[in-house]
């Protein structure tokens, strides 16, 4: 891949030097210089007005497209439960399988997984890889990645998706690292390039910034990890059929250097933030710990989470664990209602890709309402309990 | 205990974003800062440092600016400090960065542990972590919010979960990847800003680490940048006026239209 600069057309008018994000264009003299640092990403050609940029890309070889083929997705399963985003892997990986004509495979690791292989069939896997054994009851990333990189290198897929979930962003990158293959953090979108059958991998950069699509059209198996909530979750399909097949765990797999000595899992008001549908966030607008109250009977009726800022995190009023933002965690529920939260940046990137924002704020300048869908200006004391009384009213409450 | 610590220089990415009429990316008054998140993983090598003495490296892969941030850490306390620059190394994925970085803990070998922080800000991709840990061939544990201490040549953390948290042990030398609760960053002393100001930084590029060319950098890498565009402006932005009775019963009303929510 290369960049030149035609300095023919170039006017050294700049526009390049502001578009790009690592700060490598100058202006030297009459014309525009790429300097140290270059990625070619493209950012300076998309905003040249006299296309004086052009930027020759590779294509994918056809070796790599040809001898790998099939969509797979790694199911995670903990305490005893398939995790959500493996049926959104589902519903994406059937998209994608179709726009290759190929098939669509699952592998799933556990300690005892009674019917999960069905249930990921009836979700519509053709075939599910099946390791069940007491080495991999929890999750250990060097044996799981081991034991997956070891039956990439026998099965050859054209593409491997897991969850960005805290497991599958562990995971991933050691299984990209044994297979020295490419791997993409996080995407919000998911395409094929008809051309050379690159996996096209959308993700948001620089903090929710701006978008990046990324591939890696040479190497095999082309990997991502998909942001949980964003893809559609397959549907049950009655009577569809897939091979199950049971798997040994190979003895080299098993790494004895990590051991997980206990699992703890929250329950109650702890909170699988990253898998709920509806979040009610409170920040320093709360004003006090047990205000928290309040929020969490407004997310108990729509069966949500509740979620903070740092601001109220840091106050001490509720725990880390509910701190969405830069600094704690990333989630896109359908619907996510701030309150009293004020909307800066380290707060957005965590949150939004919701599909619908509420902000309820007294400020009408506070910054959370330009991402939100639907803001109301006032007090949120007099506000929740009324939507909490409203939709009591409507429950027949 | 010897420790290594990676840190990433970024930009401060409040001040990043594409301006919607022209779809170009400002950058006018972005700084350059340590990317948040290492500076918990300094942190966590500090208290570890301190605790069992030995000696803490912080190492970074960036163009010779990045010095800077090395010679922060250096001021929080950090023993030494290596800046892994070359031509070579521009446009790196998190595959080629994983590599050089190994190459580079390899030579500040025997190591006990090294410490990342959870996600870089300007990519939050959290891979490099765990990919410079299968590089070495050494275990880790990433996300860890807790570190419970050190016995018999086991590291025992708490990570965070989605769902939870998970005690693990893992056995050293490893890597882990620490998040914000691992413990606030010290103020760094006046002592430690003044060394830091004269202490030499030394520079190791491809020739020094033994690396091949199309190792590293945007020959080493797997993946590319396609494309990069802004993202679709977000947010209807509809205020909803009236007495709180008539917001409340509005708002409920758009979000059943919106089926974000379900009620009988
Ligand atoms: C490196 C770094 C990382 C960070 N990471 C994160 C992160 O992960 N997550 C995060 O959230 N923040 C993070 N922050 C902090 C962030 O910059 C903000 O300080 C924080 O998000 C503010 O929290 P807040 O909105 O609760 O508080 P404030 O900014 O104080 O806002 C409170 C809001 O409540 C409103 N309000 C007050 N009373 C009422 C009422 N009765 N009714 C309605 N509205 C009311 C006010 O108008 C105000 O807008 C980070 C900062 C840094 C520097
Ligand atoms: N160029 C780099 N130099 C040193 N450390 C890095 C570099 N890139 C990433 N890291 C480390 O890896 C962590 C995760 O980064 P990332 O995978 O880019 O989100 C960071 O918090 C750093 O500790």
């Amino acid at each position: 891949m290369s960049i030149g600069i035609d300095r023919d057309k170039c006017t050294a008018c700049g526009a390049c030097v502001d578009a790009c994000p690592f700060g490598v264009m100058e202006i030297v003299g009459e014309t525009a210089v790429v300097g140290d640092g270059c990625t070619l990403c493209g950012a300076c050609e998309e905003a040249c007005a006299f296309e004086a940029i052009t930027i020759v890309r590779k294509t994918g070889s056809s070796e790599a497209a040809a001898a790998y083929q099939g969509v797979w997705v790694f199911a995670e399963y903990r305490g005893g439960n398939i995790a959500g985003v493996a049926f959104e892997l589902l519903g994406e990986g059937r998209k994608l399988a179709e726009k290759l004509g190929q098939e669509l495979s699952a592998v799933i690791l556990g300690g005892c997984l009674d019917g999960a292989a069905e249930e990921l069939v009836a979700h519509g896997a053709d075939r599910v890889f099946v390791f069940d054994h007491p080495d991999l009851l929890h999750f250990q990333e060097a044996t799981y990645s081991r034991t997956i990189a070891g039956l990439v290198r026998e099965r050859k897929p054209a593409v491997l998706l897991l969850g960005a979930t805290a497991i599958g962003r562990s995971l991933a990158p050691g299984i990209a690292a044994l297979l020295d293959t490419g791997l993409t953090a996080d995407c919000t979108e998911l395409d094929i390039r008809p051309e050379d059958q690159a996996l096209l991998q959308t993700r948001p950069a620089f903090g929710g910034n701006i978008m990046a699509t990324i591939v890696c059209a040479d190497r095999r198996p082309q990997m991502a990890t998909v942001r949980p909530k964003v893809m559609k979750r397959a549907s049950r399909i009655e009577g569809h059929r897939g091979e199950i097949i049971s798997m040994d765990l190979p003895s080299e797999a098993v790494d004895r250097r990590i051991r997980v000595l206990g699992t703890v899992a929250q329950q109650g008001d702890l909170v699988n933030l990253a898998e709920a549908d509806v979040i009610v966030a409170g920040g320093r607008g709360i004003q006090e710990e047990k205000n928290f109250a309040l929020l969490k009977e407004l997310a108990d009726l729509l069966n949500g989470c509740v979620a903070a800022t740092r601001g109220a995190v840091d106050a001490g009023w509720i725990d880390y664990a509910h701190q969405v933002g830069q600094t704690g965690r990333t989630v896109s529920p359908k619907l996510y209602i701030a309150c009293g939260v004020s909307g800066a940046v380290q707060h957005l990137v965590g949150m939004q890709s919701s599909d619908v924002i509420v902000a309820i704020n007294k400020d009408p300048e506070a910054p959370i309402f330009s991402v939100a869908d639907y803001g109301i200006v006032g007090d949120l004391f007099e506000i929740v309990p009324k939507l909490i009384q409203q939709i009591k009213n409507s429950l027949g409450q | 205990m010897n420790l290594v610590v990676c840190v990433k220089q970024v930009p401060d990415a409040k001040n990043i974003r594409i301006d919607p009429v022209t779809n170009t990316l400002q950058r006018q008054g972005v700084e350059s800062i340590v990317n948040p998140f290492d500076l918990y993983a300094l942190e966590a090598g500090l208290r570890l440092r301190d605790e069992f003495g030995g000696k803490l490296t912080v190492i970074s892969m960036g163009p010779p600016q990045a010095e800077s941030v090395l010679r922060e850490a250096l001021s929080y306390g950090a023993d030494e400090a290596v800046l892994l620059s070359d031509r070579a190394f521009a446009g790196a994925d998190t595959l080629a960065t994983a590599k050089t970085l190994a190459a580079c803990v390899r030579r500040l070998s025997p190591f006990d542990l090294v410490i990342c922080g959870k996600q870089a800000v300007d990519g939050d991709t959290a891979q490099v972590g765990p990919a410079l840990a299968q590089s070495l061939d050494i275990p880790h544990v990433a996300f860890v919010g807790t570190m419970e201490g050190v016995e018999a040549g086991c590291l025992t953390v708490q990570r965070m979960m989605d769902d939870g948290y998970d005690t693990v042990a893992v056995e050293l030398p490893a890597l882990i990847t620490v998040v914000k609760e691992i413990g606030e960053p010290r103020v760094p002393s006046f002592k430690g800003k003044m060394r830091a100001k004269k202490q030499p930084v030394p520079v190791w590029g491809l020739k020094e680490l033994d690396l091949a060319e199309d190792q590293v950098g945007l020959k080493g890498s797997a993946t590319w940048v396609e494309r990069i565009f802004a993202p679709e402006p977000r947010g209807r932005r509809e205020i909803l006026d009236g007495d709180p009775d008539t917001q409340a019963a509005n708002l409920l009303k758009r979000l059943k239209e919106d089926q974000v929510v379900k009620l009988a």
